[in-house]
């Protein structure tokens, strides 16, 4: 007995750990939101044309990291673009339908996207998946969508696998894809630091590798001295730090989820280690990475100044630069940001949030008064206006990626400061990269988008 | 486990299929695919209640061994076009290999050596998926089909095959389960677990004993793993971290340690109570940043109340409710000592009776 009921405690004791390990973890957990009241419906009867649509409203999910280790910056796209969604239910909907947005929060986990994904199409039978955040997470719901015929649409990763239309006809990325951002902050890198020593520090999962294949066909390999390799759930990067140091290199170019450039930051800065850092879109929002620096540091007992740190970071952007006041697309955002979603701090996400949403408002207003699922899909191989983005998008029958092109920028002070022309280019090695001479469109006055 | 000779069981096992039948005819899909992934983790949990429950070996890894039994499926129905039945007797196969031998080295250990050591072999094990990205596909994982068989025609929703091929692994394996812990070996495995020097004494090779709870514990996680693979139609080593290993161990203590009907309460529980908090919590309006963390809340909420109001489990309970109604049955007292049990006794007893009381009053 005595043994059993030492073994009992033991028990809860381990319990007890794991309580707090578990909690320290993950969850799952969802919010959805709906705003704003739908106004007149005028001429031909609305219709339930496809599953989610009703003739009052269109419900659309997602799965999205609000907690776990992407949750710091990304947890913020998801009510951003619910917060422009808000916009359009409250100036007259979609064709007088409300748009409403349930998403769901996987943890950065494979296992609870593919449960999140299920519930939301079996379950809560939604139009379509929405924006569905990261690139291992995703990949765990794309062939259960495809075969659903459920349209996946503007994926939020950068991931080039989301352009398969022969396997996967529903899916389209949105964002430019990391290869294409790997060949233009290459070339930068290539032709501002001829003769350094460059090495690579990247996520190893397709974000990361789809990244340095880009960067690998811009960069003459005798540049490159070290290439490093993380994964999101071990945030220990010591080790990788140390052999970066140790070889010597003066650029590192980093594909990195936000927590894990703060982390490179912090880790070379305690090794009295500054070289200059090239950092990819996803990685590099000014705000959060500031945000994030001061925290992790003051875990660690010690305080820094965050816009400090992050000053002369090199990266891309495919979207306006958030201190471009004079910007109609900042200036709209903006506006409905401080309206609907006054708690977040305008950064880089809120844009990105804000800014798909406004391409999907788009997208679903192209597809018709009574659309099924198959014409959302036809709406989009048809090719979209290129709104907010600073380059044209991709989109075609035989190309399912987003945006074409992005510029190079520095921050400075905080904040993201273009730095030359924007630059398009394909996902190929041996595409060229040119100038875009395009005109950015302008926002619309009303804020949403023509049919 | 109230029942006694494999006849009953069977019945229990027939009955419980009948009712999942039901449940998964009468409910939505997404259902569907919850029932599958409540048989899964009831598969999981009822390995390793028995070896933490009857032969007192503490396992915080065998997340790991559902791991090796996730990738062996995929990668035999991937490359060799296996059919599914045949992987899933492979995949336990190999789980039980790893099990013995991390058995071997587990009967040298004990208490919190033990745990640290299995809980290394769940932290390092899905790990070995990126040392070969080109075998095991890496952080993104394999992807494995599986289809609904042709007989049960073309529009036969997959989550439903989904919910009968596991709900029938694991009937099955309960009642395996179910047996062996009443076999000579449960008593052995019990012996050992209440005092060794003794079980010795009567003949009982301790260190055998020990690694064979730990081998059938094994291919109860590597079945599970393999059911995990096709439910998900995913194996990643995201799916396969120490989170998973810690919800295993805690789904057996929130169930009862040691009891198969508890291996399903438990399950029910770490399954089904994160979406349903999650929905209450969406219907009350909370702003995201409070809402997606109250299921974690509830999760620890959850764990104290049953390890201060129900020390022994769901089942323990369970049981007690019942005692209370029925008055004490010296038969089935016994029995209760002899398995699950660990009842100290009167202390629990007079404090959970009080609780009752006052929950009744």
């Amino acid at each position: 007995m005595k043994r059993t009921h030492r073994l009992r405690w033991q028990a809860a004791a381990i319990m007890t750990v794991a309580a707090l390990a578990v909690a320290a973890c993950s969850s799952s957990s969802s919010t959805s939101s709906s705003a704003g009241s739908s106004s007149s419906s005028s001429s031909s009867a609305l219709t339930a044309s496809a599953p989610g649509i009703t003739p009052t409203q269109i419900l659309i999910g997602s799965h999205q990291p609000l907690t776990g280790p992407a949750a710091p910056g990304y947890s913020e796209i998801a009510p951003a673009s619910a917060a422009y969604f808000a916009y359009v239910n409250a100036h007259g909907g979609v064709y007088g339908r409300k748009i409403v947005y349930k998403y769901l929060n996987d943890a950065y986990d494979p296992t609870t996207t593919a449960s999140d994904v299920r519930q939301l199409v079996l379950q809560d039978n939604v139009y379509a998946l929405f924006d569905g955040l990261g690139t291992p997470t995703h990949l765990a719901a794309i062939s259960f969508l495809n075969s659903e015929k459920v349209p996946d649409v503007f994926v939020a990763s950068g991931c080039e696998c989301w352009n398969q239309p022969t396997t996967y006809p529903e899916t389209f990325g949105w964002q430019i894809d990391y290869v294409r951002e790997g060949k233009i902050l290459g070339q930068y890198v290539k032709q501002h630091f001829a003769g350094k020593k460059v090495a690579f520090f990247y996520q190893d999962d397709e974000f990361g590798m789809d990244g340095v294949k880009g960067l690998d066909d811009e960069i003459p390999a005798s540049m490159v001295v070290s290439k490093q390799s993380y994964v999101d759930t071990n945030v220990n990067i010591a080790p990788q730090v140390a052999a970066l140091r140790a070889s010597g290199a003066q650029v590192v170019v980093s594909f990195s989820i936000p927590a894990f450039t703060a982390l490179l930051k912090l880790n070379s800065l305690k090794l009295g280690y500054s070289p200059t850092l090239v950092v990819s879109n996803v990685g590099s929002d000014a705000i959060t990475l500031s945000g994030l620096l001061e925290s992790f540091a003051k875990q660690g007992g010690a305080t820094v100044n965050g816009n400090q740190l992050t000053n002369g970071i090199i990266t891309d952007g495919y979207l306006p630069t958030l201190g471009s006041t004079s910007n109609s697309w900042i200036a709209l955002f903006s506006k409905i940001h401080q309206q609907y979603d006054p708690k977040a701090p305008f950064d880089g996400n809120v844009l990105y949030g804000e800014a798909v949403a406004y391409t999907f408002v788009q997208s679903m207003l192209k597809a018709g008064r009574n659309p099924t699922r198959a014409d959302l899909v036809s709406a989009i191989q048809a090719g979209l206006p290129q709104g907010p983005a600073v380059a044209p998008y991709a989109y075609s029958a035989t190309d399912h990626s987003g945006i074409t092109g992005a510029y190079m920028g520095v921050i400075k002070n905080g904040a993201l400061v273009q730095e030359g022309p924007v630059l398009t280019t394909d996902a190929s090695a041996s595409g060229p990269i040119t100038t875009y001479t395009g005109t950015e469109q302008q926002a619309p006055a009303s804020g949403i988008p023509s049919p | 486990m109230t029942m006694q000779t494999l006849p009953r069981r069977l019945g229990v096992a027939v009955v419980t299929a009948a009712i999942v039948w039901f449940l998964s005819i009468k409910l939505n899909t997404f259902r569907d695919y919850q029932i599958a992934e409540v048989a899964t983790e009831v598969t999981a949990v009822a390995g390793l209640t028995v070896l933490t429950g009857l032969s007192g070996q503490i396992s915080l890894g065998n997340g790991a061994f559902m791991a090796i039994g996730g990738y062996t499926t995929a990668l035999l129905l991937m490359h060799l076009n296996w059919p599914f039945f045949a992987a899933l007797v492979a995949s336990a196969a190999a789980a039980a290999a790893a099990g013995a031998i991390v058995g071997v080295a587990a009967a040298r250990l004990r208490g919190p050596y033990l745990a640290g050591a299995t809980l290394m072999l769940g932290v390092a094990l899905p790990s070995v998926a990126y040392a070969w990205p080109g075998v095991f596909g890496g952080d993104q994982g394999l992807n494995v089909a599986f289809t609904t068989p042709a007989f049960l025609g073309a529009t036969f929703p997959l989550t439903r095959w989904q919910a009968w091929v596991s709900t029938a692994v694991a009937l099955v394996t309960l009642v395996l389960l179910a047996n062996l812990c009443y076999s000579r070996i449960g008593r052995n495995w019990r012996a050992v677990r209440d005092d060794e020097v003794a079980a010795a004494l009567d003949g009982v090779n301790v260190a055998v004993t020990r690694i064979l709870a730990f081998v059938v514990s094994a291919v109860c996680a590597g079945l599970a793993g393999s059911l995990l693979a096709i439910v998900t139609s995913l194996v990643a080593p995201g799916a396969f971290t120490i989170t998973l290993s810690i919800s295993l161990l805690t789904a057996a203590v929130i169930g009862g340690l040691g009891s198969l009907p508890g291996a399903l309460w438990g399950s029910l529980v770490i399954v089904l109570v994160p979406t349903y908090v999650t929905d209450v919590a969406t219907s009350h309006g909370l702003s995201s940043s409070v809402g997606s963390n109250i299921p974690i809340a509830a999760y620890g909420v959850v764990l104290i109340l049953v390890m201060l109001i129900f020390p022994q489990g769901i089942q323990g309970g369970l049981r007690r409710l019942l005692t209370a109604f029925t008055g004490p049955d010296p038969k089935t007292r016994t029995r209760h000592d002899a398995s699950a049990a660990h009842v100290t006794p009167s202390a629990d007893d007079a404090s959970a009776s009080q609780h009752e009381k006052e929950g009744t009053s």
